[in-house]
């Protein structure tokens, strides 16, 4: 029942996958601030869809696909059959 | 086209997709999954979030509230994006502990109370029978299409007849294959193949006809950009609440729904499945409403007014004359239905045979121990499939299929959403407890039914038309879309608000307020760390079980064959040969988990608990454990100061043994040293004493044997004296005789009687006298015997032509330094050291009657005067200094 231990300082691989973590968790964050962001756009005379407001939510789309598949195998390899937590 | 064609190629899919199924069953049975497992086949299984809603409803949304679609993916995009915050560990915990669904998950969490399994089933079954009549209403309207657009004036089939048959296929290809066998893990192989296949032709179907839309009826992108900004998609405008509302409801329901749970968390094998699906799913997505808003553009620009944006899909195609581009789209949308309906149903079904026929027939017939619950299972999970279509046939006949697709869609994501307190409030909050769930689920399933499903049959249906004007009970606060008097917000969001807000609220209050019981706290602790490896103490304690009684319930629920290898395995563990282990604990809690995978936790729970007698642990088994752990840690705590200490105290023993071991040589140099010392002027006492026995000898030559012989005795007598004054000195029992001497007079003194050593030299002597104007407290004669000492040495040593001393005084903190250096070559850098032991001289060359011993008893002296005489290397020559305290106090003998 005893907590392990945690080293107080991580060597540098160890450390990166840890802040690997920390991106990764950041991400949907960020996410949600793009997302939101036109709420702040809108004004009278934006009363249509246009074209500019798709190709705005799509890029946010893509961006956050992109960098979570460029996490992803770093926070898969992280996993150690410990279970190490952070 | 012919609709006939349209009903064959439907058939014929299906036909393909039982095929699927089949074969993957078959591998898996052997154990050949091999890349059916893969991350891919993960990631296409969860696209069942895009339902036939999805697939035609999309483009409808998008033709009346513009952009807004979009919410009800990004609500899932961040909940994958973001998963290592949620769903790494619900996947962990639904693998660690075998979870069969959602409403497991939850009974689990708060000490598998069956109770809550019902609520959550009951809100689930609600909730979503909705959502299935909508798939039944959408494969509905798309063979209407077909159907109306049908030449030959063939009559086809009603409405009505097209779902029921539709549903009972489905009932039947979901019964085929989601309860074939009870597996430990309630996963299904080939169903979650089947669906893969046909996440890949919704989205082959989707693209392709947004490729055709775009390239082939709009002459490509920079037209279809013109064509967006040209349209005028029903004014639409972001509305903050209903756009923010939306984005957190949809990241709910991808949570929350059961068939999701299903696909994600049950189905799920290991995380890197996950992984990969993190970002995978979003890009699926986001592949599927790439071409929406480009479809609902066209669509309303190319079609007749008045056409059902829900069908452009088909719609388009078909009034360009593609047929085959309709047929994929067709087959697109069945298979964005149908896969939806298939796992909803399983998930459902799940849920009603574990959390509530299981428990009713073990209420009903406890004494039944005999019969199979297998078949019990099985039979209960196919009629609740049947169950499940029925109710979503039954909805859709009585809603008259009209709403538009949207809004059901979101109705039931708000339903569902209302575990989402209950489940992050487990997972990450030690201190939820099993009434808040309770009050939590029921205060928001009731505020949902109010506010949201109930008005959604309209005016006049449900609920009448004076409560949606006057209130519940004539209370104008309680009307259904302006509770407590919030008129002005979006009925959607309204809804949302308020039961999230109100559940949310129950939950803590009652979280807060009441104590959860020892199996609660356990597992409250188990979710909750997870990660951090198995937590808390054995769930049972040694029963007084009858190990075949155990046999008998595991395979009634197991199937024989399976009971008896996990039997005969626990039992090899415990070193017996035999079929009976017994009931330890640990066999206890395996058993469980094993049970648990097939009938769910409380259930399992519960067979147990009725064999072995009684309620697991209490509250002080609880805290005897964490008392024995903690005297464990306070006892290793001990054990290890005590460990300290022992290596301290081994430490200090070596090395006093060392010290010892080095006196013990250094006694024994002293002796042979010494006895050589005694020796040499003996020798020649004795030697010149016999010579003056014999007699005859010149006068002058006994004068001078008898000159020789007291110079000798002198001699003996000296070192004798320099010995005892040693040992005196070394055992600290000297008497110092303390008082104010002039320091100056002192270095006088020691000038004029160390001028007899060698006095045929003259030496320079350079001396600072202002600085030495210092009184000490100190014994005078015994720091002057230290200063003649060593200008004896250097009068004696220093081999300059012309050797020159200088005396250099300096006062510092209460202590006082004398520095005797002379401008000789010094002492050799290795024998610095040695200068100050007994015996030691460099060299014989100036031998001038010492023993070696002045040096060692300068030591001595500085040592009882409480300073000390040390060797000040780089001088230029060889330098002491002698460091005495100002004021001597008498020291503790």
């Amino acid at each position: 029942m005893a907590r392990k231990e945690s080293p107080l300082f991580l060597a540098r691989a160890p450390y990166r996958r840890r802040r690997l973590r920390d991106a990764s968790r950041l991400l949907p964050i960020l996410g949600i601030f793009f997302l939101l962001l036109p709420l702040l756009w809108t004004e009278e005379s934006r009363l249509s869809l246009s074209a500019g407001d798709v190709i705005y939510f799509f890029s946010v789309w893509i961006f956050l696909i992109g960098a979570a598949a460029a996490f992803a195998p770093g926070l898969r390899s992280g996993q150690g059959p410990t279970g190490d937590e952070d | 086209m012919p609709f006939k064609l349209l009903v064959v190629a439907c058939l014929l899919y299906v036909a393909f997709l039982f095929a699927v199924a089949f074969i993957v069953e078959r591998r898996a049975q052997a154990g050949r999954l091999g890349w059916l497992r893969s991350p891919l086949v993960y990631t296409l299984s969860l696209s069942i979030y895009s339902t036939a809603w999805t697939f035609y409803g999309a483009v409808g949304y998008a033709a009346r509230s513009g952009l807004e679609f979009l919410t009800i993916y990004f609500g899932p995009t961040l909940v994958f994006v973001g998963w290592w915050w949620l769903l790494r560990k619900l996947v962990r915990i639904g693998r660690q502990y075998r979870v069969t669904s959602i409403a497991d998950l939850i009974s689990s969490r708060f000490g598998k109370s069956n109770t809550l399994g019902v609520i959550v089933t009951i809100i689930a079954v609600v909730a979503t029978t909705p959502y299935i009549a909508l798939q039944l209403q959408s494969v509905v309207l798309s063979f209407g299409v077909f159907a109306s657009a049908t030449p030959d004036g063939q009559a086809p089939l009603d409405a009505g007849q097209t779902a029921i048959w539709v549903a009972v296929g489905l009932a039947f290809f979901t019964i085929l294959f989601g309860t074939r066998n009870l597996d430990a893990r309630e996963q299904h192989h080939g169903i979650v193949t089947a669906i893969a296949v046909e996440a890949v032709v919704k989205l082959v179907a989707l693209l392709a006809v947004g490729i055709f839309v775009v390239w082939g009826i709009a002459g490509g992108v920079g037209d279809v950009i013109a064509r967006i900004d040209a349209a005028d998609l029903s004014a639409w405008q972001v509305q903050p609440g209903r756009w923010a509302g939306l984005i957190f409801l949809s990241a709910a329901a991808v949570i929350t729904l059961p068939r999701m749970f299903q696909v994600m968390v049950v189905e799920n094998d290991d995380e890197g499945q996950l992984a990969r699906a993190s970002w995978a799913f979003p890009l699926y997505l986001m592949l599927m409403s790439l071409f929406i808003v480009p479809i609902a553009v066209v669509g309303l620009d190319q079609l007749p007014a008045g056409s059902n944006p829900d069908m452009f899909v088909l719609t388009l195609p078909l009034a360009e004359g593609q047929g085959g581009l309709a047929m994929l789209a067709f087959l697109g949308g069945f298979s964005s239905a149908t896969s939806m309906v298939i796992v909803e149903a399983i998930a459902l079904a799940t849920m009603i045979s574990n959390h509530v026929v299981i428990p009713l027939w073990l209420r009903l017939r406890p004494a039944a121990a005999a019969d199979d619950l297998r078949s019990v299972v099985l039979m209960a999970r196919r009629v609740a499939i049947a169950a499940v279509l029925a109710l979503g046939y039954g909805y859709y006949q009585v809603s008259g299929g009209s709403a538009a697709l949207a809004a059901i869609g979101l109705i039931a994501f708000l339903g569902v959403a209302q575990v989402l307190p209950a489940l992050l409030g487990g997972l990450f909050w030690r201190g939820a407890t099993r009434t808040g769930a309770i009050l939590g689920l029921v205060t928001g399933f009731v505020v949902w039914a109010f506010t949201s499903f109930l008005p959604s049959f309209g005016p006049g249906a449900a609920l009448s038309d004076a409560v949606f004007t006057q209130g519940l009970f004539g209370l104008a606060w309680l009307r259904p879309q302006a509770l407590f008097g919030t008129d002005t917000m979006d009925p959607m969001i309204h809804a949302l608000f308020w039961s999230m807000t109100l559940n949310v609220i129950a939950f803590c209050l009652g979280s807060l307020l009441t104590f959860p019981g020892p199996v609660e706290r356990l597992q409250g602790a188990a979710f909750v760390n997870v990660f951090e490896g198995t937590v808390g103490p054995e769930r049972w304690s040694k029963g007084q079980v009858d190990p075949e009684a155990l046999l008998t319930m595991a395979q009634r629920i197991l199937g024989e064959e399976a009971a008896l290898s996990l039997f005969q395995t626990a039992a090899r563990d415990q070193g017996k040969d035999s079929f009976l282990p017994d009931p330890t604990p640990a066999f206890l809690n395996q058993l469980e988990a094993q049970l648990s995978g097939t009938v769910g936790a409380a259930t399992a729970h519960a067979m147990i608990s009725q064999l072995v007698g009684r309620a697991t642990v209490t509250v002080e088994d609880l805290m005897a454990v964490a008392s024995e752990s903690a005297q464990i840690m306070e006892y290793s705590a001990k054990l290890e100061a005590r460990e300290a200490e022992l290596t301290r105290t081994a430490g200090a023993l070596r090395e006093a043994n060392e010290k010892l071991m080095q006196l013990s040589i250094q006694k024994d140099a002293f002796l042979s040293q010494i006895s050589h010392e005694l020796r040499t002027p003996m020798t020649s006492i004795r030697a010149f004493s016999e010579i003056l026995t014999e007699g005859d000898l010149p006068p002058e030559m006994v004068v001078k044997y008898g000159r020789i012989i007291h110079e000798e005795a002198k001699r003996l007598t000296r070192l004798l004296d320099d010995l005892l004054d040693l040992s005196v000195l070394e055992n600290g029992t000297v008497q110092l005789s303390l008082g104010l001497a002039s320091l100056q007079q002192m270095l006088d003194t020691a000038l004029i009687a160390a001028r007899q050593t060698r006095p045929e030299r003259s030496f320079i002597i350079h001396r600072d006298l202002p600085s030495e104007a210092i009184y000490l407290k100190t014994d005078a004669d015994r720091l002057t015997q230290v200063f003649i000492n060593l200008i004896s040495n250097a009068r004696k040593y220093c081999d300059a032509s012309q050797p020159e001393l200088r005396i250099a005084v300096r006062q510092r903190a209460g202590r006082v330094t004398v520095d005797f250096i002379d401008n000789g070559k010094g002492i050799p850098k290795d024998s610095q050291s040695l200068v100050f032991e007994k015996f030691a001289r460099l060299t014989d060359a100036n031998r001038a009657g010492g023993a070696g011993l002045g040096l060692a008893i300068c030591r001595e002296i500085m040592t009882n005067l409480g300073g000390s005489v040390a060797y000040l290397p780089g001088q230029g020559g060889a330098a002491f200094r002698v460091t005495v305290p100002l004021r001597l106090e008498k020291l503790a003998a």
